[in-house]
């Protein structure tokens, strides 16, 4: 009796919002499941990868003899065996109609245009033999010079990809005044320079590298009517539509299958050049064949993330309030174009105003080719970019006025009671509540108390000081709605599928055309069906990732999986309640228009007479006593394209101490009030906070990629490229308000990428807060104790002499700002000295 | 990561070891707890063709008392080393050099004889073994051993005393019976080698510092020690002002790398900060 009490007080309690630990955890944490690499076909051959260790190179010869004498050696491939069938990496959005695209062949023919390109492919029994024989392969480059330095490619000296004739890929603007979304931001900067303040400010953003766990993995198996494939991949739906377009191999011949993947970041939503190779060599040896990465060669030829140099302007009246925003950003894109590519950049146009009323607006980026690993998306991808340079101009803003930085925020901020509101750069965000989220952000952190010590510190110059770093940031999230696409040339839909399927036992499957990596999708459509159909949140099985199974979806990135992805799920169910009510009314005798359905009972109105969804399941799958021309089936489908974005947003408050004798910094406090919507499952949502808290702070103090001056990554292993691990974190405090959204009809927002976006200009704010007594006004990131301690050192030299411009405009060599062509990627040689 | 392949030889007795050193010369590789040598086999920056595992000899384990002296077998894993008490007593300053390496899977696979003939200058043992004027014990052919000063042991970046068909089979040190101990070690992540470390350990008098040894991390291309420091440290007491002033000489004789984390200017500077600091928290200050 009391489990059956349980069970019914269980049922009584709405499954969204729950806590529920995930369900997918146990066999993804055990590894008792299958990640690519444990996939062990009949006949298997593994594959192991010939790089370039050049930058820039043209292959004169290749001499595969002694490699193919080796042991268990079954074939060595080049790029010219496989010229016309291994397809192409594409660029899916060429964000302007004349972009420069070089060619992106997955295994080079004759052109190396980054380190780490794969020359040949060597297929042998065993992993361990095919990577000796790989030593074996002779290729003889002619080196050419490589262009490296971002600001350098703008010269067109060197050129990446000398048939283009051009370092520029691509020029894309956004501008309020042309639009007619707001006022000539020329304009605002001349009267603000007249009659105001105008900041002006060079930030660089440097290179990361999305560090999943799990490297990737690609196994084919060309010998089905379908060729299938497994991979570690965020695409699996994208990836079977390249395959078949850049190919020729009939789309229906294709099956993609992202079983299990661990981790993603934006750095698996790729089709890669490993991928492509694995099948060409596959399919031309007839057999299944298997590629793993090593961490090296996931540093080294995953996409890279980010790459900017943010050139910033900002007009103010003297009173604090905004007016203009101009924006000039310089985007590396590494040797080549990936999937999104360009539209990295392109995503932030719309952020960098932010929440600020800004009068006038103007956004431009350069695309730049160089002779490094490819740039694409890396969690929050142009939105972390567009949020740092705008948080930390406000920042500068409040300095410059000698004001708290919070409350210029609050001068410039959205209201509450003005939404929906249209922003400057063309945007209508729906809902949110920026004052909410800060006031109790700063009850959480004791803002006060903090400045208290922090001012106590300054006066006493204790060795350590404090600062204080604001984020108030929002993003647009849910991407994306399929006709904003169209107009930005965009290559695809961003609408979601999703179908379910209702089993004569009464279970459910939902197939998701997302494909998660990580994310808790298992759990939290679960609980979203469940709550839909009233059945038990262990009745309900998501499958997913296998375009046999989920046949259609754009998959999952830029935090849609939730906000499009579920949104899809939702109409799914509705179309089984609504063909369940037919046949529910049917059995019981009365008319659709008086069946309710309630906590997966269907009702008549004004009697207590009923029928379950499993009772009408289980009526429907025996066909036995349906309405006339009503089809024995309930299943349904669902495809949903958003009308908009959505738009979380939060407070992000960060107390940093600051060594000033080394230049260590160490977090004191992290607070953050998050508005992501309605909140389906509380525990992913912290665990999604608490990793991309860690991820953006990462890039604020330890993270970059580094490349010597003949475009080698120095940063090639873990030794090098410092992820941080939970040693070097401390506890946040986290916590929510919640505006839901009014696009989405379960009112979410999306989560993946918040605590990314927010936390970078957070932390550098912190650093800059506490040192800007001693004279500084930026730190490069990430802000390495070096970094730190030369900027003291410079701001001090500088405050001695008197002499400090308070508004530097972009003069070469001042302090914290572009080091200057010499050599902006040298840390050593940072920008402060 | 796949290393290229090796024969793989287990001795159970350091005559054997010594003798299969003898046997295949150059193309051996000693494998002591792996933490350096395995991520170098994998990334194929060596191939050796075979590898000598000193896992299965008993000698070389564990810690033991020799009248003045502790006796540290070369194959006893840093875990092995933080868990004695006798090391915790009489040489406090190596508990707490090796307390801040890595992470715990490595202090139980890695060794503190692997970790001085590696001879990193970016470890944290040699600084240590240096300060605290630790002895060698190394064995050679035909069960001859001979002992080596800490001071003569490191030559160079990766190279030490231990010569071409010898092992490094104890570490003796004198006991420091009651002296204070800090190892200050310089990160950005935890995990991370040491930037700058500066290991200090000092016997205190009365208030004031009677006797101090001082050792670098990363400040040259061996494990250096500060003479000039611990000579300018005697008889002072141990306040800010006056460490900060004997601590001034801390550069002599360093010539610290420049990368990614930091100059050679940066680093010079950072030894002057931790020394002090190091000397402070040593003499309980």
């Amino acid at each position: 009796m009391t489990i059956t009490e349980d069970r019914a007080a269980d049922a009584a309690t709405p499954e969204i919002g729950r806590a529920r630990t995930r369900k997918e955890d146990a066999r993804l944490i055990t590894g008792r499941t299958r990640w690519t690499d444990n996939i062990q076909l009949p006949g298997m051959l593994h594959l192991a990868m010939v790089r370039s260790p050049f930058a820039h190179a043209t292959i004169t010869a290749i001499n595969t003899d002694e490699a193919r004498k080796a042991p268990g050696v079954v074939g060595v491939v080049t790029g010219a065996d496989i010229k016309d069938v291994q397809g192409a990496v594409a660029n899916a959005w060429p964000i302007t109609a004349d972009q420069k695209t070089p060619d992106h062949l997955p295994v080079v023919v004759e052109h190396v245009a980054c380190a780490g390109e794969i020359v040949a492919v060597v297929a042998a029994r065993t992993a361990a033999e095919a990577r000796d024989a790989a030593e074996l392969v002779d290729v003889d480059y002619d080196e050419l010079p490589a262009v490296l330095d971002l600001k350098e490619a703008v010269k067109d000296e060197v050129l990446a990809h000398p048939a283009l004739g051009t370092n520029t890929s691509a020029v894309w603007t956004l501008d309020s005044a042309a639009q007619g979304s707001g006022t000539d931001v020329e304009d605002e900067i001349a009267a603000a320079r007249s009659d105001g303040v105008v900041i002006e400010r060079e930030f660089r953003q440097q290179r990361l590298i999305p560090a999943f766990m799990e490297p990737r993995s690609t196994v084919c198996d060309p010998t089905g009517e379908q060729m299938t494939v497994w991979t570690s991949t965020q695409v699996p739906h994208i990836l079977r539509f390249l395959v078949a377009a850049t190919t020729g191999i009939p789309e229906s011949k294709v099956r993609i299958i992202a079983p299990d993947v661990g981790g993603g970041f934006g750095g698996k939503l790729q089709t890669t050049p490993e991928e492509f190779a694995t099948i060409a060599v596959a399919r031309r040896l007839g057999k299944p064949c298997k590629y793993t990465e090593t961490r090296s060669e996931s540093l080294l030829s995953g996409h890279h993330g980010r790459d900017q140099w943010q050139k910033l302007t900002l007009s103010a009246r003297k009173d604090g309030t905004v007016t203009g925003l101009k924006v000039e950003l310089l985007a590396d894109l590494g040797a080549y174009i990936g999937v999104v590519g360009g539209g990295v950049p392109v995503l932030g146009a719309w952020m960098f105003n932010s929440i600020y009323k800004f009068a006038a607006y103007h956004f431009t980026v350069r695309t730049m080719l160089t002779n490094k690993t490819w740039v694409d998306a890396y969690r929050g991808a142009g939105r972390p970019e567009a949020t740092f340079a705008i948080e930390r101009m406000m920042d500068e803003l409040a300095a410059e006025l000698g004001r708290d930085p919070l409350e210029v925020r609050e001068q410039n901020w959205i209201t509450h009671d003005e939404f929906p509101f249209t922003s400057v750069a063309g945007m209508t965000y729906d809902t949110g509540n920026y004052e909410a989220a800060t006031a109790k952000a700063k009850a959480l952190f004791g803002y006060d108390e903090l400045r208290a010590e922090q001012r106590r510190r300054r006066e006493s110059k204790d060795p350590v000081q404090l600062g204080i770093g604001i984020s108030t940031f929002t993003e647009m999230c849910g991407l994306a709605p399929s006709r904003i696409l169209g107009t930005l040339n965009y290559g695809a839909g961003g609408w979601e599928s999703a179908s379910i399927r209702m089993l004569a036992t009464g279970k459910v499957e939902v197939l998701t055309g997302v494909s998660p990596h990580g994310q808790g999708h298992e759990t939290a459509w679960s609980q979203i069906v469940a709550d839909r159909l009233g059945v038990p949140f262990e009745d309900v099985e998501v499958l997913h990732g296998d375009t046999q199974i989920s046949s259609k979806g754009m998959d999952t990135y830029g935090s849609r999986s939730l906000v499009v992805g579920a949104e899809a799920v939702v109409r799914a169910a509705d179309k089984v309640i609504d063909k369940a009510k037919v046949v529910a009314a049917h059995l019981l005798e009365a008319s659709v228009d008086d069946i309710e359905f309630t906590a997966g009972k269907f009702g008549v109105k004004g009697t207590d007479k009923g029928v379950t969804m499993p009772e009408v399941a289980l009526a429907t799958w025996t066909g036995h006593n349906l309405p006339d021309g009503v089809e024995p089936s309930l299943d349904a489908d669902a495809t949903f394209d958003p009308e908009n974005f959505s738009f979380p947003h939060g407070t992000h408050l960060c107390a940093m101490e600051v060594d000033t004798e080394t230049g260590a910094t160490s977090m004191r406090k992290y607070v953050c009030v998050d508005d992501i919507g309605t909140i389906i499952n509380p525990l992913i949502v912290e665990g999604q906070v608490h990793g991309g808290l860690v991820q953006g702070i990462a890039q604020a103090l330890w993270e970059g990629a580094e490349y010597d001056d003949q475009g080698t990554l120095v940063t090639g292993s873990f030794v090098d490229y410092t992820l941080p691990t939970s040693a070097d974190t401390i506890s946040f405090v986290t916590d929510h308000t919640t505006s839901p959204s009014t696009y989405t009809a379960l009112g979410t927002k999306g989560v993946g990428e918040a605590g990314a976006i927010a936390s970078t200009p957070a932390v550098v704010n912190a650093i800059v807060d506490a040192v800007r007594p001693l004279g500084v006004d930026d730190v490069v990131m990430p802000c390495t104790p070096e970094r730190v301690w030369k900027a003291i050192q410079a701001g001090r030299a500088v405050s001695t002499e008197g002499d400090r411009d308070a508004q530097p405009h972009f003069d070469e060599g001042a302090p914290n700002q572009d080091p200057g062509a010499a050599s902006p990627e040298s840390t050593s040689d940072g920008s402060q000295s | 990561m796949i290393p290229a392949q090796f024969d793989y030889l287990a001795p159970t007795s350091v005559a054997d070891a010594v003798a299969a050193l003898a046997e295949h010369g150059d193309e051996a590789k000693v494998l002591a707890g792996g933490q350096s040598l395995l991520p170098i086999l994998r990334m194929r920056l060596n191939a050796p063709g075979v590898v000598i595992d000193l896992g299965r000899i008993p000698e070389l384990q564990g810690v033991s008392e020799d009248g003045d002296h502790l006796v540290i077998g070369a194959m006893t894993t840093y875990a092995a080393v933080l868990a004695s008490e006798a090391v915790t007593t009489h040489a406090a300053l190596l508990s707490k050099a090796i307390a801040t390496v890595a992470d715990p899977q490595i202090r139980h696979r890695g060794t503190v004889g692997g970790a001085l003939v590696h001879a990193d200058p970016a470890g944290d043992v040699g600084a240590p073994a240096l300060a605290l004027g630790a002895e060698l014990v190394i064995a050679g052919a035909d069960g001859s051993t001979r002992t080596v000063a800490a001071e003569d042991f490191f030559e160079d970046l990766f190279a030490t005393a231990v010569g071409e068909g010898e092992l490094l089979t104890q570490i003796r040190i004198p006991k420091h019976t009651g002296w204070g101990a800090h190892y200050e070690k310089f990160v950005r992540v935890s995990h991370q080698w040491s930037i700058v470390g500066v290991a200090a350990t000092v016997r205190s008098e009365g208030g004031s510092i009677a006797e101090a040894r001082v050792g670098l991390t990363n400040m040259g291309s061996t494990p250096l020690r500060a003479r000039s420091v611990e000579e300018a440290l005697v008889g002072q007491p141990a306040t800010d002002e006056a460490v900060r002033a004997a601590v001034a000489s801390v550069n002599d004789g360093t010539n610290p790398p420049s990368d990614l984390n930091g100059d050679a200017d940066y680093r010079k500077h950072l030894a002057t900060v931790l020394t002090r600091r190091a000397v402070l928290a040593a003499a309980g200050a």
